[in-house]
């Protein structure tokens, strides 16, 4: 049985590699959306610069979508290599989710994602908008089957247990459709549409600083700043609904990341503080009376379940998910603000004009992300110290591999990545630093590119 | 019933890798002696079009895996461990390598992708050598666990299925170049292609020799009654090859040579089928062992038997519109 430290080292390997991975599929399911958006208001309205938006940004989702699947490799085996009891114990039923996702990547990758790339002069226009919502409709389902078998592991059910303690599928639509499932795909799914809105808000932002008659950068800016305003307070009411589910399958969770030890009606809202798990308090805490219980009951004099009522084994890390629950909400309100203040803008025709609200715009780019990163930080240590919650401990499913091997392992990885995830950051950044110009073309010609996948033939046709 | 063709589907997608990526790998391998620029061009961009759709394989053979027989995968993974991790950091490298080397800015920076590309395939394909050697030799299991040490797996017979597989998957990239190259390139590639069916028939009887001595299951397989009847043909199959290959290779054909290659690993996988079957991790587990149960097998499996000829299909047009020599300044991506 591997000891704490290696259990430790491989779930730092494991938030590692994952925290590198989410970040490339969030952004190809937003952005896979906002082309197909893009393309449905050019059909539409036959405005070129629509199109010249889609051609701007279809030239970023090939090179995102490459590196998503490079390190999606990696994540197919690390369940295996780190986890080798948690996939036997639950591979049967987190094993054909995870099956289900691959083979719908496959399929989208086969089908779809050629003709986006490479086959708009081949294909009439309404196949290629087509082939376009496929693609987006396709990492939605992508999503759906990760998250499935995530939200599982959070709240189990449809499963019977073998007397050595393996998990069973008994109903695969109670398995799939367990509690925590619909609120966790609505609120992914609108993280990365926020977290695109803003990438591409802060694009045009930058090209309007040196050329605010662009249109293109108009456009973008303009659709970001509606997504904003809109998505942006939806996704706060969604993220409240997701803390009133996980309150009730997981109470812990919302204690530690509330940072509330006792359980008194009333509950008050720690705005800030820092938990101490050896002496089971928050220290510097400066609380609001009575609105926890408002926000996680809905009640004056509602009662949260402090963390006392856990015993301390059972208990997982308040220091490091209370905070990063305020950074993912800091961000949150942010961002509705920032909808706010450029729809406020809007109304008095001078959306372009404000130099502060393009440098608000600018400095938020990667706030989607980081907001992104929190969430799946609160909700993944927030079910520790378990892999199923309440049923495999995260001690009971590590492989048998000790210290040295992960501890190598997991500085090759970070090396790895930083080199080549680097570099792609920094051809992504190139990409988007170059104005958008009327009539852009899509993908270079004459480059591989990972994303062609394995429906390169839209490719050839009119090559040289 | 349901194991045997879920075992099936697996086998037929670790083949389709091993046969699919094979070649892309090893033309990544011979990056380390074809040195002009404008050659590794013309050897990119011959496999640009489907080295990608080859890998997706690997990523079905480890979910299929994880999915359908998830005792395996949690044995097979820990036990090879430092293996596994290096394939994988390989792969990556190799597979960026691909797309940046085109978007490096400096002759610097696409030389340190070439090399990326070179090391990163040559590393991928020993590791997969590694990691057969590793599973035919046996993995000890105690608790339905990997219960050896690191270094287990790191014996002189995985070091030579190591080396054997790079051998094996370089002749199949220099194949791959008589194919789809002409001129110079064309005949070094016969000429590697020669030295290289040689080395890669020594390595088949030195495995071959070797594989019986790891267990006497094995050698019961191969030499007892009613084992022989199945395996005799192999090694004849195998020599006949060898006299088709040498064949075309003299007279010039174009595709011959890469058909040859493809039968021997063919023959090679069908050897290792019939020394493991019915078993998935040897000594100990067979497939019905190590299987996910009925309701898991079925439910995925409705939706390969509807996804998988797609796929398929896809791939077979992608080859087809490809297909034709690659000339230099060429591009189809």
């Amino acid at each position: 049985m591997p000891g704490s430290d290696a259990v430790l080292m491989a779930r730092a390997q494991f938030a590692f590699t994952i925290g590198f991975h989410i970040v490339l599929p969030a952004f190809t399911i937003g952005l896979a959306s906002y082309l197909a958006v893009l393309e449905a208001m050019s059909l539409a309205t036959g405005r070129q610069v629509y199109r010249d938006v889609f051609h701007y940004w279809l030239r970023v989702f090939a090179v995102v979508f490459g590196m998503g699947v490079v390190s999606g490799v990696v994540m197919a085996y690390e369940f295996g290599t780190n986890w080798a009891r948690f996939a036997d114990k639950a591979g049967p039923i987190v094993g054909p989710l995870m099956g289900y996702e691959v083979m719908t990547a496959f399929f989208l990758e086969a089908g779809f994602l050629g003709i986006l790339l490479f086959g708009r002069q081949r294909v009439g226009r309404g196949v290629y908008f087509a082939a376009t919502l496929l693609v987006a409709i396709g990492t939605l389902i992508s999503a759906f089957w990760i998250l499935a078998a995530n939200s599982w592991m959070q709240t189990p059910q449809g499963y019977t247990m073998t007397p050595d303690g393996r998990f069973m599928p008994a109903d695969w639509w109670q398995i799939i459709f367990n509690p925590s499932f619909p609120y966790r795909l609505v609120h992914m799914v609108i993280a990365s549409y926020l977290s695109v809105a803003f990438v591409v808000g802060a694009v045009g932002a930058y090209h309007l600083r040196h050329d605010a008659q662009n249109q293109a950068a108009r456009l973008m800016f303009s659709m970001a700043m509606w997504m904003a305003v809109v998505v942006a307070p939806i996704q706060i009411l969604a993220g409240d609904q997701h803390g009133l589910n996980t309150r009730q399958y997981q109470p812990a969770k919302v204690a530690a990341l509330e940072g509330d030890w006792e359980t008194e009606p009333g509950t008050p809202l720690i705005l800030f503080g820092m938990p101490n798990m050896a002496e089971e308090r928050t220290n510097w805490a400066i609380a609001v009376p009575h609105l926890g219980a408002l926000v996680l009951t809905h009640s004056w004099n509602g009662a949260v379940e402090g963390l006392k009522s856990f015993p301390p084994q059972d208990r997982p890390n308040s220091p490091v998910i209370f905070w990063a629950f305020r950074i993912m909400v800091g961000l949150g309100l942010l961002m509705a603000a920032i909808g706010v203040w450029a729809a406020w803008l809007r109304a008095r025709g001078v959306l372009y004009q404000s130099r502060w609200l393009r440098y608000a715009v600018l400095a938020m780019a990667p706030s989607g992300f980081i907001a992104l990163l929190s969430g799946w930080t609160v909700t993944e240590v927030g079910r520790q110290p378990f892999t199923v919650y309440g049923l495999l401990r995260t001690s009971d499913s590590a492989s048998p591999i000790g210290v040295p091997g992960v501890e190598a392992s997991l500085a090759a990885l970070i090396v790895v990545y930083a080199i080549v995830f680097g570099t792609g950051l920094i051809f992504v950044l190139r990409l988007m630093r170059r104005p958008p110009t009327v009539g852009e073309s899509g993908p270079q010609a004459g480059v591989p590119m990972r994303s062609a996948g394995i429906t390169p033939a839209a490719a050839l046709r009119d090559a040289p | 019933m349901l194991a045997v063709v879920w075992a099936g589907l697996i086998a037929f997608a670790v083949l389709a890798y091993v046969l699919l990526d094979g070649f892309d790998l090893g033309v990544g391998v011979l990056f380390a002696i074809e040195r002009r620029d404008e050659d590794r061009d013309i050897m990119l961009n011959s496999i640009a079009p489907v080295w990608d759709g080859n890998e997706t394989w690997l990523v079905f053979g480890g979910g299929g895996l994880f999915a359908v027989f998830p005792l395996a995968y949690a044995v097979i993974l820990p036990a090879l461990y430092p293996a596994i991790i290096a394939m994988l950091l390989a792969l990556v490298f190799r597979g960026v390598g691909f797309e940046f080397r085109f978007r490096a800015v400096s002759p610097r920076g696409r030389m340190w992708w070439d090399r990326a590309i070179c090391a990163g395939s040559t590393l991928a394909a020993f590791c997969q050598g590694l990691v057969l050697g590793g599973l035919l030799q046996g993995i000890r299991v105690q608790d339905r666990a990997y219960a050896g040490g690191w270094w287990d797996w790191l014996t002189g017979f995985t070091v030579l299925c190591g080396v054997a597989v790079v051998v094996g998957y370089t002749l199949q990239g220099a194949c791959w170049l008589i194919w789809r190259c002409d001129g110079r390139l064309q005949q070094r590639a016969r000429r590697y292609a020669r030295a290289l069916a040689v080395a890669m028939l020594g390595f088949i009887v030195a495995v071959s020799v070797w594989t019986p001595l790891l267990n006497s299951t094995f050698s019961e397989r191969w030499f007892g009654w009613p084992g022989i009847a199945l395996t005799s043909p192999v090694p004849i199959l195998v020599a006949l090859v060898a006299l088709l290959f040498w064949r075309g290779l003299s007279r010039r054909h174009d595709l011959t040579p890469l058909l040859c290659a493809q039968a021997w690993f063919v023959l090679c996988y069908a050897g290792l089928g019939i020394s493991l079957w019915p078993r998935i991790v040897p000594p100990d587990i067979t497939i019905w062992d190590a299987a996910a149960p009925p309701s898991s097998q079925r439910f995925l499996l409705v939706g390969a038997v509807v996804l998988v000829p797609i796929i398929l299909a896809y791939t077979g047009y992608a080859y087809w519109v490809f297909r034709g020599k690659v000339q230099p300044g060429m591009h189809y991506h």
